[in-house]
């Protein structure tokens, strides 16, 4: 599609609409520089997500779980009714909605970070599979990935959660199973095109085997498309984990999860808003960190990757 | 164009038998009917007895073939929670599903196509600015979540709009907008790197130097051509559109096939699961098959290519 339409151009009269792809070197170290500023800003949020996390023991007000009926339902501090003690109020039995957030961080992220591995891991063998091997490998690997992607993920996580059961494991292989097609088809791809490249040709000609010419002539050269993808994706596993929490099939109460809270949250949204609104602030604040981060990762490792 | 037509109906047939085996694997291998359908304290005879009877105790690839020529025939066995048959329960909360999903995809076009050309008009000002990063932090927000938080302003707050329910036109707002909001950002992102991309393109020079009118240049010569990257993702994102139908109907209790198949989940009604994950897979590969035909009769190019 887009080799179909790129567009032949002469465009000596008219400078100014010359395509984005020929900016001034200048404009454009200026632009990747403000774009990675933006980048860093995002990392240092989610830097300060994960200390959250890794320190929540120590740094919680209060225990996550320790239930107090009086002070059930308070509101966050700055509202009338309001206690300095619960910052961010408390939720129907009186657990304190900060320190339940603060733990809530730490089911998301491990999720999101041991599914994209696993998913990441299956992807980019397979990937290199279809694309080094070709042929009837490749055919077979291809229509996984088609019916894969044809298929809402969403749906086929919820199917799959419903039967073996909800558990962080099972959470874990779930979204990593389904996560797979979108790495193995652009490793593929990038696969096909260096299989007829000089420096592998070279290596076979050599007699290098094949098992080391995918893995130490081909696979580095794919490393920072697969470190992009992985970093973008953790924002979608961490969306879809607190979707089924949030549905009642993923982590089970009363352990904290952003997504959970939020489906705690919503049967008291007349009244109480503040249950819902601030895990799901939380979920929003870390997946748009992480886009961000994972875009200024695309232009520093490669500002012409096509992702 | 008959051998491009025909290429992808052996494409489409081999998707849905994939997709026939997932939802196949995913009950008889991964989980135990039997398990599911019988209580806890029934004897190990009962379990030999249903087992029989269900026709599990014979090969995998002979149930398979069981599963899929009833599947064939619209024939998913009956719901072990309502003793209708599957289908039928699904067919009937189709519908919803479906007009939902028109809805959000007409919201996300009327959000993404204004903004998208005018990002591409004014690239590189406040403008285009502000609109890729709204699209930036709209892609992260997550669906569930905004839908929570348009039912708190809208419905708890100011008491303007129904949180959930269904029938009438003000019912379709709430649902439409969240799930079209979720679909803006990646569509308005393309129509922008359309437009751009074909506004830098030999016969817009023509059309100015024709004279025409600049309005006239970008409606009628840039859009028409910016089009069919942004239909083709569109056809593709189709099944992405429907995930986020599913999760806007969980939100919004809105009566169609995601909230049947989530109810089935609790319920543990795997046919009715089943039937509902093949079917909405279904759809999507018909909405892709359409799209593509129109792409490959609309752009010769992509016949050749593809």
């Amino acid at each position: 599609m887009k080799a179909a339409s790129a567009p032949t151009k002469l465009a000596l009269a008219d400078l100014e609409d010359v395509p984005i792809q020929t900016p001034s070197a200048g404009q454009a170290a200026l632009r990747r520089l403000l774009r990675l500023r933006w980048g860093l800003a995002a990392g240092g949020i989610l830097l300060l997500i994960v200390a959250c996390s890794v320190l929540a023991p120590w740094i919680s007000p209060h225990d996550p779980l320790a239930v107090n009926i009086r002070h059930r339902l308070a509101p966050p501090a700055w509202m009338e009714g309001g206690t300095t003690q619960h910052l961010l109020g408390t939720d129907p039995v009186g657990r304190d909605l900060l320190s339940r957030m603060i733990y809530g961080g730490r089911v998301s992220l491990v999720i999101g970070v041991a599914a994209v591995i696993l998913s990441a891991t299956i992807g980019v063998l397979l990937g290199l599979g279809a694309g080094y091997v070709g042929g009837a490998t490749d055919w077979t690997i291809m229509t996984i990935i088609n019916v894969m992607l044809t298929f809402p993920f969403v749906l086929l996580a919820l199917a799959v959660i419903a039967v073996l059961g909800p558990s962080l494991v099972n959470m874990i292989i779930v979204l990593g199973v389904a996560g797979w097609p979108i790495y193995a088809r652009v490793v593929r791809a990038e696969a096909m095109a260096l299989r007829e490249r000089e420096f592998v040709l070279a290596g076979r000609a050599l007699g290098m085997s094949h098992v080391r010419i995918v893995f130490r002539q081909i696979l580095p050269n794919l490393v920072s498309a697969i470190v992009v993808i992985a970093t973008l994706q953790v924002a979608q596993v961490i969306i879809l984990e607190s979707f089924l929490s949030f549905l009642g099939l993923g982590i089970q109460p009363p352990t904290p999860a952003w997504g959970n809270m939020l489906g705690e949250g919503r049967v008291y949204m007349l009244n109480s808003w503040w249950i819902a609104a601030f895990p799901g602030l939380a979920i929003f604040v870390t997946t748009l960190a992480i886009n961000l981060m994972g875009n200024a990762l695309r232009d520093w490792l490669d500002p012409h990757m096509k992702l | 164009m008959r051998r491009y037509i025909a290429r992808q109906l052996v494409q489409l047939v081999v998707v849905i038998l994939g997709i026939s085996v997932l939802a196949f694997v995913i009950l008889h291998v991964l989980g135990d009917p039997v398990l599911l359908l019988l209580p806890q304290n029934a004897g190990k005879e009962e379990f030999e007895r249903y087992r029989h009877l269900l026709g599990l105790d014979r090969p995998l690839y002979v149930q398979y073939w069981k599963f899929l020529s009833g599947a064939v025939v619209g024939d998913f066995g009956k719901s072990w929670y309502a003793d209708t048959p599957a289908f039928k329960l699904v067919l009937e909360r189709m519908p919803p599903t479906i007009y939902l999903t028109f809805a959000g995809l007409l919201v996300a076009l009327l959000i993404s196509l204004p903004l998208g050309i005018l990002a591409a008009l004014k690239r590189h000002t406040w403008l285009d600015n502000l609109c890729t990063a709204v699209a930036v932090a709209g892609q992260a927000m997550p669906l569930f979540w905004l839908g929570i938080m348009l039912i708190i302003v809208f419905a708890v707050r100011l008491k303007v709009l129904p949180a959930s329910g269904y029938g009438t036109w003000q019912n379709f707002l709430l649902p439409s907008f969240c799930l079209g909001a979720a679909l803006a950002p990646i569509t308005m992102r393309l129509v922008r790197s359309g437009v751009i991309e074909v506004m830098n393109m030999e016969f817009i020079k023509t059309a100015r130097a024709k004279g025409l009118s600049e309005p006239f240049v970008v409606v009628k010569h840039a859009f028409r051509n910016a089009c069919i990257p942004v239909i083709t993702v569109l056809g593709l994102q189709f099944g992405q559109l429907l995930g986020g139908a599913i999760i806007t109907e969980t939100v919004f209790a809105w009566p169609g096939v995601a909230t049947l198949t989530v109810e089935s989940i609790r319920n543990q009604d795997f046919p009715v699961v089943q039937c509902a994950v093949i079917l909405l897979a279904l759809v999507i590969v018909a909405v892709n098959l359409v799209v593509d035909l129109a792409v490959g009769f609309i752009d010769p190019r992509i016949r050749a290519g593809a």
